[in-house]
């Protein structure tokens, strides 16, 4: 069975980079452009990986995460959480949701395809 | 013939006027009545001729019989005194007032840091030196008395027979302790003043003048048969030709002067009961006066005395025993009175001056010091005082009769004057308080010491006559064998007269002693403070008549209400008062209603204490002057003009805090931006990095790629460079412009021409067409401005229509009109518009409408109203129809810099 990682990112060329990465790596990448209904989605499909950006239309990453963690079945889901802001405070915020792993952007494609295993072998 | 019977009659009968003058006085004074008599100057004058003792009424003429014209000393130094009241008498006076002085011995204990010590010694000098004084006037009450007794014995001055004198001395002793008691302890809860006394004092004095003036007139006209004869028998006397030593004059006149300033009861009228500073104006010639009356008759008598009656007759009793010899038994009798009235008038004021000062330093702080618990209830204490000052007043006069019993008298002038050397000792301390800053207690305590003890030595123990209290061999050797120590030539100076010899060398040795010491010690705080007060006391203002203040104070009532109420509010308020008791016009009663009335009105004025407190000194009867209560007025002014300076201090204080809050606001609010302005940045600069570093490690790895999706990945990073770029551009662009950094080319040309300009630029390589309709007649205006800018501020406009407009056939409206001195340039598509919410916002830096993707980072708007804003005019979202719609305002008449003169130009082109 394939893994199944659904990846919420609203810039195209970034979710396109990391998409050819994924598959490359044996994933089957779904990709959501808006945040509004990311949440549920993800509730529906029970992926293996959640990847989220923090800046998003319609809602944002930190918002979808916790309304994640607030599904029991989804306590353990491994979430990898990206942002483009670069500020301590959001690692913090990230973190108190209940974030798996927490990256900034821009990242090596080695360091984004390590965390990816770790989070699915973990 | 006078019975005896008779004269104490008379005597009985005079004294119960006395004591009904006096009780009179004491109640109007009490209601406040009869100011103008109790107050008057002439009163005040009148009660300073207890200077004129019975020394002066009956020894005056003993002393011209026996000494010539030196008994003119006696007044001429008084006189001196009076006259130049403007240096000393002024000064004292003002002091005696300001410090509340109540005696002597209380106004250099006062001077000299409110020592009791100096208090205590002061007193005891006073009582020494005085009690003989009082005897004397016993002496000559009884003497008088015993003339009308035993009419041959008078005429030899031996009172003996069937008149008991000793009896008499006693009774005459208790009747004016009885008097003193009465008007001298009446009303201990006000100052130290004694109207009563006071009156009865002045009445004495006037008593006495008419009998020596008509004892006088007798011997003139009635004896001698005219002014002539009497000055031809004043010529053949000896009076007229005795020599005149001038040393002994002068020290005389010098001792007379110092002892009416000095003396405890000249103390006593001079200054404690003084009214009205302005009274000694008066004085300073009506008293001369008095003292010129009643020397003026004192030769004649003497001189006719001496050639008519006896030889061996009392010169001392001539005024009483030359008209008993002449059968003039009423003018007897009035001579009498006076020499009765003088006795009397300054045993009275000496014994309340004496038991004062006994009961204020002597018996009051042995009392204080036993019971200290009890002294703590006020009315327990005043009832202590009260008993201890009549106790003092009983034990002065015991001790006056005791010393007549015990001495037997001797010439009333000699004693007189052995009294005022004592008392000259007072001096030096006095005048050097009052004078000199440096004076300090340890050499004011010297002096007198020194002053005193000469004086014991060789003026009062010599008195006695050799052999008495000294021995002869003293007397001729010297004490203790000391040749230097003879009490008539100290140090061996010899050949001057015992009088001037002690005067000169008791007050020069006690100046010289209380000066050196206070040379050489230092005053304590309070002494200073004190010394300063004492010495600089004229610099402070007149106090006017603000003395006042006995129970019945209504006018310094006003005063001070019109002070702190304003005259116009006290008046209301006093003549409603006036009105509520009943009475026609003038003030009110002081009674408690009015006065606490009056309180509360104060209250309102200086708060609750402080009008208790000035009330208080008033009604409760302590001096206080005006000028005090206007000190107090001051200052609380001055605190008032304090505080509010504080007031507007702190409000100032806290506009700056509110300042600063406002500031710190804006700051915090500023922080807050440039954070977010950074956190923009960094997303908009990470997010284009991520894409090119994420494909540059794909291309870089990937094997076996196909070559499409290698061409491709490499026109996204190609793509994402150029819109890091763009961004890096546009942030430099917009940080210019918001700096005012910015310059500005200004041109002149045609809209139209902008216009087509950035239609190419825009459009260019667009990926789908758009529709412009564009109105050619209209863009033929003429611009001066910043061309290259506006042309920036188009493409922007156009672009996001390109890219944004959601209509399936895009279209652009362009048009162009002239308003009120400016061109506005609508640019209008078909598409949806912005939403209603986000019009407000999106000419802020990196503003995206939601959902809506774009490769900008969102600070086109900005820089476009930055550039517009620049040029002097404006750019806005128009809420028009459905499409979006943006006007752009360029000013045609108002230049953004200079340039107003070729727009001119282009208008006249």
């Amino acid at each position: 069975m394939t893994k199944h990682v659904i990846l919420v990112e609203d810039e195209m060329n970034i979710a396109e980079a990391i998409r050819f990465l994924l598959s490359q790596d044996g994933w089957r990448v779904e990709t959501l452009a808006n945040g509004a209904t990311a949440a549920q989605i993800i509730r529906k499909a029970a992926p293996q990986l959640v990847i989220l950006d923090v800046m998003l239309p319609g809602k944002s990453g930190f918002e979808i995460l916790h309304e994640l963690r607030e599904d029991p079945d989804l306590q353990d889901l491994p979430v990898l959480m990206l942002t483009a802001r670069g500020q301590a405070r959001d690692r913090e915020m990230a973190e108190m949701a209940g974030v798996s792993k927490f990256m900034t952007k821009p990242f090596s494609n080695t360091e984004m395809l390590d965390a990816v295993r770790a989070l699915s072998a973990g | 013939m006078v019975s005896l019977n008779q004269l104490v009659a008379v005597c009985l009968l005079y004294v119960a006027g006395l004591f009904a003058v006096a009780f009179l006085a004491e109640r109007a004074a009490m209601r406040g009545q009869a100011r103008w008599l109790l107050r008057s100057p002439l009163v005040y004058t009148l009660s300073l001729s207890i200077y004129c003792t019975a020394w002066t009424f009956y020894g005056a003429v003993g002393y011209a019989a026996r000494s010539g014209l030196e008994y003119v000393t006696i007044y001429l130094g008084p006189s001196l005194v009076m006259i130049g009241w403007w240096w000393v008498l002024r000064r004292l006076v003002r002091v005696g007032r300001s410090q509340r002085v109540t005696s002597v011995a209380d106004l250099i204990s006062a001077r000299y840091g409110k020592s009791n010590t100096l208090a205590f010694v002061v007193t005891c000098m006073a009582v020494v030196g005085v009690t003989p004084y009082i005897a004397l006037q016993l002496q000559s009450v009884v003497l008088s008395l015993a003339i009308f007794a035993t009419p041959d014995a008078a005429l030899s001055g031996q009172a003996s027979g069937p008149f008991n004198s000793a009896k008499a001395a006693f009774w005459v002793a208790a009747g004016l302790a009885v008097f003193t008691v009465l008007f001298g302890t009446r009303n201990l809860n006000v100052n130290e003043r004694h109207p009563g006394v006071v009156i009865a004092v002045a009445v004495e004095a006037v008593v006495k003048l008419i009998a020596l003036l008509a004892v006088g007139a007798f011997v003139v006209w009635g004896l001698a048969g005219g002014v002539a004869e009497t000055l031809e028998r004043i010529d053949a006397s000896a009076i007229g030709t005795w020599e005149v030593a001038g040393g002994r004059w002068v020290t005389l006149t010098l001792l007379a002067a110092v002892a009416f300033l000095c003396l405890p009861r000249m103390f006593q009228v001079m200054v404690v009961e003084n009214d009205d500073e302005r009274h000694l104006q008066t004085a300073s010639w009506a008293f001369p006066l008095y003292l010129m009356l009643m020397s003026l008759f004192v030769v004649p008598i003497a001189v006719v005395g001496l050639n008519l009656l006896p030889e061996g007759s009392n010169p001392d009793l001539f005024v009483l025993s030359l008209p008993l010899s002449q059968g003039q038994n009423g003018l007897a009798m009035l001579a009498f009175l006076g020499g009765f009235s003088s006795a009397t008038s300054m045993v009275i004021v000496a014994t309340l001056a004496l038991s004062t000062m006994v009961s204020n330093h002597i018996v009051m702080p042995i009392w204080l010091a036993r019971g200290r618990e009890s002294a703590t209830q006020s009315g327990d204490v005043r009832h202590v005082v009260i008993l201890s000052r009549r106790l003092s007043i009983l034990l002065i006069m015991t001790l006056g009769y005791a010393y007549y019993r015990i001495s037997g008298g001797g010439a009333l002038a000699a004693i007189g004057t052995i009294s005022f050397g004592g008392v000259a000792q007072f001096l030096p301390a006095m005048m050097g308080g009052l004078f000199w800053r440096g004076a300090t207690r340890t050499g004011a305590l010297c002096g007198l010491g020194v002053g005193f003890a000469l004086w014991v030595f060789t003026m009062l123990l010599p008195s006695f006559g050799v052999d008495a209290a000294l021995s002869a061999q003293t007397f001729e050797q010297g004490l203790l064998g000391l040749g230097w120590l003879r009490p008539q030539a100290l140090f061996g100076i010899t050949g001057l007269d015992p009088t001037v010899h002690a005067v000169v060398w008791s007050l020069t040795l006690n100046a010289g002693v209380f000066v050196a010491v206070s040379l050489f010690t230092f005053p304590s705080p309070i002494e200073r403070l004190q010394g300063a007060q004492f010495v600089n006391v004229l610099d402070h203002a007149d106090p006017g008549r603000g003395w006042a203040a006995s129970a019945a104070g209504t006018e310094d009532l006003m005063i001070m209400a019109q002070r702190i109420l304003g005259a116009e509010e006290a008046r209301r308020f006093f003549l409603s008062e006036a009105r509520a008791q009943g009475q026609q016009g003038g003030l009110p009663e002081p009674t408690p209603r009015f006065v606490q009335g009056l309180e509360r009105e104060l209250a309102a004025a200086v708060g609750a204490a402080t009008a208790h407190a000035m009330v208080g000194q008033i009604v409760g009867g302590a001096s206080v002057s005006v000028q005090d209560l206007l000190a107090v007025a001051d200052e609380s002014a001055q605190m008032l003009e304090y505080s509010s300076q504080l007031e507007a201090k702190s409000r100032e204080i806290s506009q700056t805090a509110a300042q600063l809050r406002r500031a710190n606001e804006k700051l915090t609010q500023l922080s807050a931006q440039k954070d977010a302005f950074l956190s923009q940045i960094s997303h908009e600069l990470r997010t284009p990095m991520t894409s090119i570093r994420s494909f540059s490690e794909i291309l870089r790895d990937a094997r076996g790629m196909k070559a499409a999706d290698k061409s491709r990945y490499a026109s996204i990073i190609h793509g994402e460079t150029i819109r890091l770029t763009r961004l890096l551009d546009d942030l430099l662009d917009l940080s210019v412009l918001e700096n005012g950094q910015v310059t500005l080319n200004l041109r002149e040309g045609r809209l139209g021409d902008v216009l087509d300009q950035a239609l190419t630029t825009s459009l260019a390589g667009a990926a789908r067409p758009l529709d412009v309709a564009r109105d050619p007649q209209a863009e033929g205006i003429l611009l001066h401005t910043d061309l290259d800018r506006l042309a920036q501020v188009f493409i922007n406009l156009i672009s996001n229509a390109q890219k944004y407009c959601t209509a399936e056939n895009p279209r652009l409206d362009i048009s162009v009109r002239v308003v009120a001195g400016e061109v506005q340039i609508d640019f209008i598509d078909n598409g949806s518009g912005i939403p209603a919410d986000e019009r407000e916002v999106i000419f802020e830096k990196f503003f995206r409408i939601k959902g809506v993707e774009g490769e900008g980072a969102g600070l086109g708007l900005s820089i476009c109203r930055e550039i517009m804003h620049r040029l002097g005019g404006n750019i806005t979202y128009m809420a028009h129809g459905t499409g979006a719609g943006f006007r752009v305002s360029v000013p045609t008449d108002q230049q953004p810099q200079e340039g107003a003169d070729s727009l001119a130009r282009s208008a006249a082109s």
